[in-house]
């Protein structure tokens, strides 16, 4: 409220807050990232007749360009973002089409999940995550008050379900992102609580009951053998180590392996096909085996760190649609950390979610590097008073 | 609006602190399980990286009583390609084919597979390997191999015998004293990647290999030389199927020569011969295994006239003979309802027990079997080591055949006096010949003399069980006397040999069945004959023509000892003697 008033009379002179311990944050997480894509990729890039350098270069430029991106989007003045709402909105529901109704859509490993021409693919769902981002905080800033009545919710339902919907079909990772999202800035703009609490309240109960309540459903029926397989192997992988639990269990392996300070830089031995594909998702494994838990720890610290920074820029933005475009955001990253290290550390199903700006991925660093120019966009926005 | 931010911030809060508590569980989760099950897992995972590589033990040595070589390896290399590192494929394929002589079709299955590694030729020659190492060719691996390698090939080739593709013994003294021959693997700990190619700055964990005992024997190269030529030419000689030819030293049972031919290359131990390559995996294997037979040891026969030899020492020993005892043959003796024949049909007429050995009259031994009678033959044979085997130190020492000792009658007692009806090896008959003639002392067959570490710090001299007094001293000599006589002037005098004295005793023994008219010659000698320092035995077997053993057998031994008596240092009579024993 204070920082908020002398931003509305927009007085000339005042000095712009710029936010770059988040910026340095940004810089370190991703060139972290890309040394440890080297090192967790190189033997398998070698083995499949590519330069061992090859992962790293390809996601160092794109993370350069998107890096260029981000300096240039933090300069502009985020209102202007809002414009391009209804465009977010139909650009995604065209490629969301796209990708899952037409022969466009493009499947590597079986799932159908790029679009586009060649080497240059792109997830649509990564362009789903930003514009609910977008488009919920300007909705929520829109509505005011009238977000807590039950007609709003049935407004941005109807807006967002079926695009959640479709990227489920193929994505169900991220269609739980999309939705965590979603659900998040909804929690935070909403005064009524209890939908939350009573959500919150039923997935800590799957997750804590899942076999037991799995085995009943599948001995009634309800649940097919090869589900129930899944949530076995996700509570015991060392009892299936070829079937889904192997990859589970090498990443364990990896884990374990490290201890407090890890085999040192580039001696992981998980790496070396144990783990298949190990600079996407399992890349924090590989983490742990080379710098240990030290190591990993210092990579939560700074996500936490991240996470608090935006919490930081969502308290003092100077105003709601500000506020929630950095919501958003900070409900992205906490999203995908967590579930990205529960699936490591095997507190919850196998489920392929990547880390942000560390594992392997174009689409995902170049969209990060947007929410990013964002988030510092909104922070530019805040003035100081000297 | 105021109301309304600090409820957002309220919420802001509540979300960032959820998050941290969210992230802090997923640390304590972190925390259990890279310190508390780090050690879990950690074993789990080396596990599944360590690879064991082993490293091949040199075999040991066979050197002969001198020192010669006679087994030894050699090394090989083992070419293979390793897909990931191939670059020129069609290069590869086309130089492989033309350098280990392959088909192209056969290589390039092999060099076009994904593996790991493909091993295209295994034993491949070491001037091979290094012409194909020169190329230079990258993902073409030349690893270097030991084989087994016989200097002299054939030579004694059914006693040494030889290794397969893991170099373990197949046949003969390789597998007899493979625990001596094959040392230590060593091995080689590395890390590996799930593919099992093992990575190059592992540290590796290196248990060095020991290589086999070197294996000294008391076969002499220079005497089984001769003795297989000898074999061979009689064999050509007379179209004989095999001739087997074993010498030894009677006072401590060490073999010097033991020839079986034909013998069989040892470097190619699983070549055929052109003619009988076609017929079934199985039909190829019962060749191979005939091929590979030691009918020294392996095989049984009826010993024929050589048996005598026992049936006198018996008598002897018993006191119901003496070489002054006189005999009368007319040709044929009957026993109970049988009418048992002598080889000479007119008969020798009357004659002494000496005169009869020396004749070797099938009725004279009859009449000496039956002076013994069933009980007390029975306990000679016994007594003399006949119903077990000799020990030889040998994989697959046949077992006599004899009548069960009630089964046996006295027609069965007549035959077996003059060596028919029951069966011995080879290497058994000259075993109990040698504890007749030496003095009574049963001794074991053998070759192995001595074991020694490849460093020499650690010797293992082999020992064999000795039993004495077989026969008495008295009986002893008065048997070599006699088969000195029956080679001086007897049935064995083409064993002869200008200035030594030689004793032995000749056999034609019929193959069974006796209708086909098929027969084995043999003949038993030793020298010299007072005090026998070596003895030797040679079987014809169905030779085609003359088939006395006393023609086609003897002459044989006495050519061999004529050259290896000088060889062993063993010295003669002074030639006055000679011309005593011939006026």
């Amino acid at each position: 409220m204070q920082q908020a008033q002398p931003v509305k009379k927009k007085k000339k002179k005042l000095r712009r807050y710029y936010d770059y311990s988040l910026l340095f944050t940004i810089i370190f997480l991703t060139v972290f990232g890309l040394i440890m894509i080297y090192s967790s990729s190189s033997y398998n890039a070698q083995i499949d007749g590519k330069a061992p350098s090859y992962y790293m270069t390809r996601q160092m430029y794109i993370a350069m360009g998107g890096f260029a991106g981000m300096l240039f989007i933090s300069k502009l003045n985020y209102h202007w973002f809002a414009k391009f709402a209804p465009l977010a909105v139909l650009v995604s529901y065209v490629s969301m089409v796209l990708v899952n109704f037409t022969p466009l859509g493009i499947a590597r490993n079986g799932k159908k999940r790029w679009l586009g021409y060649g080497s240059l693919t792109i997830q649509p769902a990564e362009i789903v995550k930003i514009t609910l981002i977008l488009v919920l905080a300007v909705m929520i800033a829109n509505m005011g008050k009238k977000i807590n009545e039950w007609r709003s919710w049935g407004i941005v339902s109807i807006t967002f379900l079926p695009l959640a919907l479709m990227v489920m079909m193929n994505n169900l990772s991220s269609g739980i992102i999309i939705c965590g999202i979603a659900i998040v800035m909804m929690f935070v703009a909403n005064k009524r609580k209890w939908p939350f609490v009573l959500f919150i309240v039923s997935v800590a109960a799957v997750i804590l009951f899942a076999p037991t309540v799995a085995i009943a459903l599948e001995e009634a029926g309800i649940l097919q053998e090869y589900q129930l397989r899944r949530i076995l192997v996700w509570k015991s992988p060392e009892s299936y180590p070829t079937d889904g639990g192997y990859q589970v269990l090498q990443g364990l392996y990896a884990i374990g392996s490290g201890g407090l300070l890890g085999k040192g830089l580039g001696q992981s031995i998980q790496k070396l096909s144990f783990l298949p594909e190990p600079q996407n998702d399992m890349i924090f494994a590989i983490i742990c085996e080379e710098l240990g838990l030290f190591g990993a720890l210092m990579v939560i610290f700074l996500f936490m760190f991240m996470i608090y920074r935006f919490m930081r820029i969502a308290n003092s933005a100077p105003d709601i649609f500000g506020s929630f475009l950095v919501i958003g955001v900070l409900a992205h990253i906490a999203i995908q950390v967590i579930l990205n290290i529960a699936v490591v550390t095997n507190v919850i199903p196998n489920t392929g979610i990547t880390l942000p700006f560390i594992s392997y991925g174009g689409t995902s660093i170049l969209f990060l590097m947007v929410e990013m120019g964002i988030v510092l966009s909104v922070s530019n926005g805040i003035t100081l008073e000297s | 609006m105021h109301s309304f931010l600090t409820h957002h911030r309220r919420k802001i809060l509540v979300l960032t602190i959820s998050v941290f508590v969210l992230i802090l569980g997923l640390i304590g989760q972190l925390g259990y399980l890279m310190i508390v099950r780090s050690e879990y897992y950690s074993e789990l995972a080396d596990e599944l990286h360590e690879r064991e590589r082993t490293i091949k033990a040199a075999r040991g040595e066979i050197v002969d009583r001198n020192g010669k070589v006679i087994a030894t390896n050699r090394t090989v290399c083992t070419v293979s390609v390793i897909y990931n590192q191939m670059k020129d494929r069609e290069r590869i394929i086309e130089i492989l084919c033309k350098e280990l002589g392959l088909q192209e079709a056969e290589v390039r299955k092999k060099v076009e597979k994904r593996s790991s590694r493909e091993i295209i030729k295994t034993n491949v020659d070491k001037a091979d390997g290094d012409r194909i190492r020169k190329y230079g060719l990258a993902g073409v691996k030349v690893d270097e191999d030991y084989k087994r390698y016989y200097p002299y090939q054939s030579l004694a080739s059914k006693v040494l015998g030889f290794t397969g593709a893991d170099n373990q013994g197949i046949i003969g003294l390789e597998v007899q004293y493979e625990s001596y021959l094959k040392g230590r693997d060593g091995v080689i700990l590395t890390l590996a990647d799930a593919k099992g190619v093992e990575l190059e700055n592992a540290a590796e964990d290196r248990v060095e290999p020991i290589a086999g005992d070197t294996l000294t024997i008391s076969l002499d190269v220079n005497i089984q030389k001769y003795a297989e030529q000898a074999a061979y030419q009689v064999m050509e000689k007379k179209g004989a199927r095999a001739v087997s030819i074993v010498i030894m030293n009677p006072q401590n049972g060490e073999i010097y020569a033991m020839v079986n031919a034909p013998e069989f290359d040892l470097n190619h131990p699983f070549a055929l011969d052109s003619e009988m390559v076609s017929g079934s995996a199985e039909e190829k294997q019962d060749l191979l295994n005939q091929m590979w037979r030691n009918r020294c040891i392996n095989d049984t026969y009826e010993p024929g006239s050589t048996f005598k030899i026992i049936t006198a020492a018996a008598g002897l020993e018993a006191g119901v003979v003496s070489l002054t005892d006189s005999f009368s043959c007319p040709g044929f003796r009957i026993v109970e309802d049988r009418r048992i024949r002598c080889h000479k049909v007119g008969g020798h007429g009357s004659e002494s027990f000496l005169q009869g050995a020396m004749n070797s009259c099938n009725p004279v031994f009859i009449d000496v079997g039956q002076r013994l009678g069933v009980d007390a033959f029975y306990h000679y044979f016994e007594q003399f080591g006949l119903l077990g085997k000799t020990g030889i130190d040998l994989p697959g020492e046949a077992a006599t055949i004899m009548h069960k000792k009630e089964n046996m009658g006295l027609v069965e007692l007549a035959t077996v006096s003059f060596g028919q009806s029951f069966q011995i090896t080879p290497i058994q008959l000259l075993t109990t010949a040698s504890s007749i003639i030496n003095g009574g002392t049963r001794i074991t067959p053998h070759f192995a003399v001595k074991a020694e570490s490849r460093d020499g710090t650690e010797i293992r001299e082999f020992t064999y069980s000795v039993r004495e007094g077989v026969v008495s001293g008295q009986t002893s000599e008065t048997m070599c006397y006699m088969l000195g006589q029956v080679v001086a002037e007897g049935s064995g005098n083409k064993a002869r040999v200008e200035g030594y004295s030689v004793g032995g005793k000749t056999a034609t023994s019929e193959k069974l069945p006796r209708s086909r008219k098929k027969y084995i010659s043999s003949f038993l000698g030793f020298a010299p004959a007072e005090d026998p320092e070596v003895i030797a035995l040679i079987t014809i077997d169905e030779p085609v023509g003359i088939y006395y053993g006393g023609t086609i057998a003897a002459p044989v031994i006495g050519d061999i000892f004529e050259m290896i008596l000088p060889y062993l240092k063993i010295e003669g009579n002074p030639p006055e003697n000679q011309v005593d024993m011939h006026p």
